[in-house]
């Protein structure tokens, strides 16, 4: 039977809904219950490439990444469920003039807020890679403590965690309407029954913008496919995850051998479609065989697709919305939420529970769009 | 079934750790691949499906068709990453 009432109502059983409710219930906040229209990790985080990393542009986000590496380095412990972090580093590789300014820029910012992070040659890059063809490649940062972590173990484990400490998941759930009254929210209906709350947590992903109309409520995200590929597992050829902007593409091999690739297709259109296109898994293949001649040899075994849901300046939205009292947003993570939520999570609930945050998060508001104060993230895939 | 058996032969995934699974409450295929990779390697549950499929219908009390299958994500055999990527040079 579900609940008639609750004291928060997240939408969305992804790896930000599911670490939001583990975070409230481990602060004590009782009675959380999770919707999920699907099962849990279906949409983007199922889909994601699971990479974790440190290196970025803006002070913001190399705080919040920094944090988070923090918590998933102590994440399998702390919720009794192997994540099997991979901390092999993040190899960043600049192909362009530009991308060597940026990238001297990132070094500097990061190593200020005491990020493990070098800017290094191509011929020490390929030390490190040694399979990496250096053609072309001008310079590197790298940063060994960057990584990856399987995102299924990642999202139930914060779902089990959860649901220990009382969260009630409701899968095959889906949230039809969302009442307020004089700007503050009073219910959430689904097609299972209706739930008397004060507090509902936008945690959507794609479908965030939607979940925002039901409450009334515009948020300037969208959402835009990114596909991805994996090949058969074969025996170590790199640890860290490689990656560069400008010729657009991550690569990483798991712990289990198998070897993930991605670009963003800069003329993808908006909205939800998640199939595959065989034009995208050729193109993949020029880009990294290129980069890593040995994978020729290499097979790959699946295709699929999901979800970015984009904000403005590809930074995400968090916080409460000005004009709908109880009506929370961790929305438009742009590609990061696996990577941040961890610590996005926390400071959402310490916001929810304490009404302040122990990391400054105000600038994430959804304010800052209609006030010009734009975050500009100069390095996003 | 003896828990040792092995139901997933690419991923090495028992009978053991499926019904684990199923008794965790992940009763659909897609999230028992989701939480033991089942059906998730070379052969991408060609030979393990049907088995799984067949233990979810029996352990949730469902006709065998009535069970949801997971989307089907090219290609149907692994294809050599030089075989994909063409001569033409980019």
């Amino acid at each position: 039977m579900m609940n008639k009432r609750a004291s928060v109502v997240i939408v969305g059983g992804g790896i930000v809904g599911c670490s939001i409710a583990y975070n409230l219930a481990r602060m004590g906040c009782k009675n959380v219950v999770i919707f999920e229209k699907n099962s849990l990790a279906s949409g983007a985080t199922g889909r994601c490439g699971a990479g974790i990393r440190q290196q970025f542009g803006t002070e913001m986000n190399c705080i919040l990444a920094r944090e988070s590496i923090r918590i998933f380095e102590n994440l399998s412990q702390e919720l009794d469920y192997d994540i099997e972090l991979n901390q092999g580093g993040y190899l960043m590789l600049a192909y362009t003039e530009k991308e060597v300014n940026q990238f001297k820029k990132n070094v500097a910012l990061e190593q200020s807020l005491g990020i493990d992070v070098r800017y290094i040659t191509a011929e020490e890059a390929k030390e490190i890679v040694p399979p990496l063809n250096t053609k072309g490649i001008l310079a590197a940062t790298f940063c060994p403590t960057d990584g990856h972590a399987n995102p299924f173990n990642t999202n139930f484990a914060y779902a089990e965690a959860a649901q220990r400490l009382g969260v009630k998941i409701y899968n095959f759930t889906e949230v039809k309407e969302i009442k307020t009254e004089d700007n503050r929210i009073v219910s959430v209906s689904t097609d299972k029954g209706e739930v008397l709350t004060p507090i509902v947590i936008n945690a959507a992903g794609g479908y965030s913008r939607e979940i925002g109309k039901m409450a009334g409520v515009e948020i300037p995200v969208y959402s835009q496919r990114h596909q991805i590929l994996i090949t058969e597992p074969v025996d170590p050829l790199f640890k860290p995850m490689l990656m560069s902007f400008s010729r657009n593409f991550y690569c990483q091999q798991t712990p289990h051998g198998s070897i993930i690739m991605g670009f963003g297709d800069p003329d993808e259109p908006k909205g939800h479609d998640i199939g595959t296109s065989w034009q995208f898994a050729r193109k993949m293949a020029q880009k990294m065989t290129a980069v890593v001649p040995l994978l020729k040899e290499v097979s790959m075994v699946r295709q699929w697709s999901g979800l970015y849901n984009m904000s403005p300046d590809s930074q995400p939205i968090v916080g409460e919305h000005p004009q709908v009292k109880g009506f929370y947003m961790a929305v438009g993570f742009s590609g990061h939420g696996f990577m941040l939520a961890p610590v996005a999570s926390r400071l959402m609930a310490e916001l929810i529970l304490k009404g302040r945050t122990s990391i400054p998060i105000d600038r994430l508001d959804i304010g800052r769009f209609e006030r010009g104060e734009l975050i500009i993230e100069p390095s996003v895939v | 079934m003896k828990d040792e058996t092995i139901i997933c032969r690419c991923e090495d995934i028992t009978w053991g750790e499926i019904r684990q699974a199923l008794e965790k409450g992940y009763t659909t295929l897609d999230e028992i691949k989701r939480v033991t990779r089942a059906g998730m390697g070379r052969c991408q549950g060609t030979t393990c499906r049907r088995i799984i499929l067949r233990e979810i219908a029996k352990f949730c009390h469902k006709k065998i068709e009535e069970v949801a299958i997971p989307t089907f994500r090219p290609p149907t055999k692994p294809v050599k990453l030089e075989t994909l990527a063409g001569d033409d040079d980019e």
